[in-house]
């Protein structure tokens, strides 16, 4: 065990005095002070004069400021977090000749992959947690309304999904450190892996439910068609760890939202006459309904890593 | 020097891509003997440091470490060798102290034990001055010494050097092999010295093994390895010529 620790501790170390670590942070700090700012402003302004609905405190995170809520800004760009503190993980240590004196003190083989793992995830849950009750906190002066438990516990499962999501990223990067021997190219397949399953996995979603079940909006179609090319959609783009992410979390930190799989179409004055009559869902419920996408992220980060772990393990070592 | 066998490989066989990297090896070392690992470039002794310290698992044969089978007992192994690799790499934004703080954590050394074992190394290797310098600023020669205060800093009872003096000046060389003379002396510590300097080599081996292709073609002390190929036992001869005519020979 002391082999892991020591690693772990030396990681962290390396992470939190290294440039690259500094720029990151403070890059989403910055975005995110901007986000909540733009968003404490925006529902300042809308609930003057009117009863405070509930859960205002959590509207923070997902009210849109200028461009992105802060709940969208974490699902577009944490997956950078995770590839920035992995990429590199093992091959760096390889090309500095590192990895075998590392390897030749009394330590399990595992305690290397373990503990740069482990300093990952420590990492990004620090990130996550400061950035969380830095904007909370700024949120609070703004907005002037004090979360309640429920928002606090939501807030806390928020932060608990994002940390798998991210952590998906990681050990996919620590898998392409291993399986590459150049730096640059384990950076690389990581963006792209990133690039393919957050971007090009909709598109495709869209692609094969035209082609299964095809919606000409032209001559018309029948709601079983309609529903049957959304389903496939939806389906097919929980490949997405992004869709994943942006559909657990957006369920946990909106309580009006009841769930991720509504096809109702409905027209701005319906919607909105409806709102009224709406409740939002106790937070129980959110979790049953989040239930198989959060098991799905922790499933994929799991497999992510256990296959660096195999690969690492398997791999013979030479100098 | 004892009689005990500290080392012993029993048909050691490595392949790689169904090529023989180390064909069949059997050698022993002593307790207490600093013996040399001769050989060219890509003739197996690497591949051999390696399965010995059970970091490689041997595709044939079987070996001992201090009487513990390197496929069963690696930690124990690594936890009584030092292992100095060829081109040993450093982490060039610490100093020689929280490079030396690292390994003693790997090793589960308690840190006012680590702090005081660390000076004791800094100062055996000469480093005492420039700890503090980050090591990205150090030479070659400084590097390889505080890669042998690394191997220190456990306190093992056996050395495995890969190629220490390589890209060494001959000053620089000739006092890091003086300082594992000493250490062979005041301590005790077994030594496995694995080099292409075959005069520094002469200096200080008890018995030499050569390796040629996977394959150890002679093992025993410089005269009796004198006697075998040149037939000059007890005249002046150089492990230079020795070698070659093994080389020759293979």
């Amino acid at each position: 065990m002391h082999g892991v620790v020591a690693i772990c501790r030396k990681e962290l170390a390396d992470h939190f005095s290294s440039y690259r670590f500094v720029i990151l942070f403070a890059l989403i700090a910055m975005v995110s002070f901007i986000t909540s700012y733009m968003a404490g402003l925006h529902l300042r302004e809308s609930l003057e004069g009117v009863a405070k609905p509930k859960f205002v405190f959590l509207m923070l995170f997902n009210t849109r400021g200028a461009l992105f809520s802060l709940v969208q800004f974490v699902a577009f760009f944490g997956p950078l977090i995770g590839i920035v503190l992995g990429f590199d993980a093992i091959n760096k240590e390889r090309a500095q000749g590192t990895l075998i004196k590392i390897m030749s003190q009394p330590i399990y083989r595992d305690a290397v992959i373990n503990g740069k793992f482990l300093a990952g995830v420590v990492t990004i849950s620090i990130m996550l947690i400061a950035i969380t009750l830095v904007v909370s906190g700024f949120g609070l002066t703004i907005v002037g309304v004090v979360p309640g438990v429920e928002e606090v516990i939501r807030l806390f499962v928020y932060v608990l999904i994002s940390i798998f999501y991210i952590s998906f990223w990681l050990g996919l990067a620590i898998l392409f450190s291993i399986l590459f021997k150049s730096i640059s190219t384990s950076a690389l397949a990581s963006v792209a892996v990133w690039i393919f399953l957050s971007f090009f996995v909709s598109l495709g979603a869209s692609v094969l439910a035209d082609s299964i079940a095809p919606v000409d909006r032209q001559r018309g179609v029948s709601p079983e068609v309609l529903v049957k090319n959304a389903r496939i959609k939806e389906t097919a783009s929980l490949f997405s760890p992004m869709v994943l992410y942006s559909e657990a979390s957006g369920i946990i930190i909106d309580p009006m939202r009841k769930t991720t799989r509504s096809i109702v179409m409905m027209g701005a004055l319906e919607q909105l006459s409806l709102s009224r009559f709406q409740n939002p869902l106790p937070l129980g419920q959110s979790l049953v309904v989040v239930y198989p996408h959060v098991t799905a992220l922790i499933a994929i980060t799991l497999i992510c890593f256990a296959i660096s772990y195999l690969v690492f393990i398997l791999q013979e070592i030479r100098t | 020097m004892g009689e005990k066998r500290i080392i012993e490989t029993f048909d050691l066989t490595k392949y790689y891509n169904g090529q023989a990297a180390v064909h069949k090896l059997n050698l022993h070392v002593k307790e207490g003997e600093v013996f040399g690992f001769l050989g060219p470039n890509g003739s197996g002794k690497t591949t051999t440091l390696l399965m010995l310290l059970g970091l490689s698992s041997p595709s044939e044969g079987r070996a001992l470490v201090c009487g513990l089978d390197p496929a069963k007992d690696s930690r124990k192994i690594k936890a009584r060798v030092g292992y100095l690799p060829e081109n040993v790499g450093f982490y060039t934004d610490l100093d020689a102290v929280q490079t030396l703080d690292f390994i003693a954590d790997l090793n589960g050394i308690p840190a006012d034990e680590a702090e005081r074992r660390i000076q004791e190394v800094l100062e055996l290797v000469g480093l005492k001055k420039e700890a503090r310098k980050k090591v990205g600023a150090y030479s070659r020669g400084m590097k390889q010494r505080l890669g042998i205060a690394e191997v220190l800093i456990k306190n093992p009872s056996v050395l495995f050097l890969d190629e220490l003096t390589l890209g060494l000046d001959p000053e620089g060389a000739t006092k890091l092999v003086d300082l594992i003379a000493q250490l062979n002396q005041d301590k005790g510590m077994t030594v496995l010295l694995s080099s292409h300097n075959l005069y520094q080599v002469q200096r200080i081996c008890n018995r030499v093994g050569i390796m040629i292709n996977g394959k150890m073609v002679a093992q025993g002390s410089m005269e009796q390895l004198a006697e075998e190929r040149l037939g000059i036992g007890d005249k002046e001869y150089s492990l230079e010529e020795i070698y070659l005519r093994y080389f020759q020979e293979s």
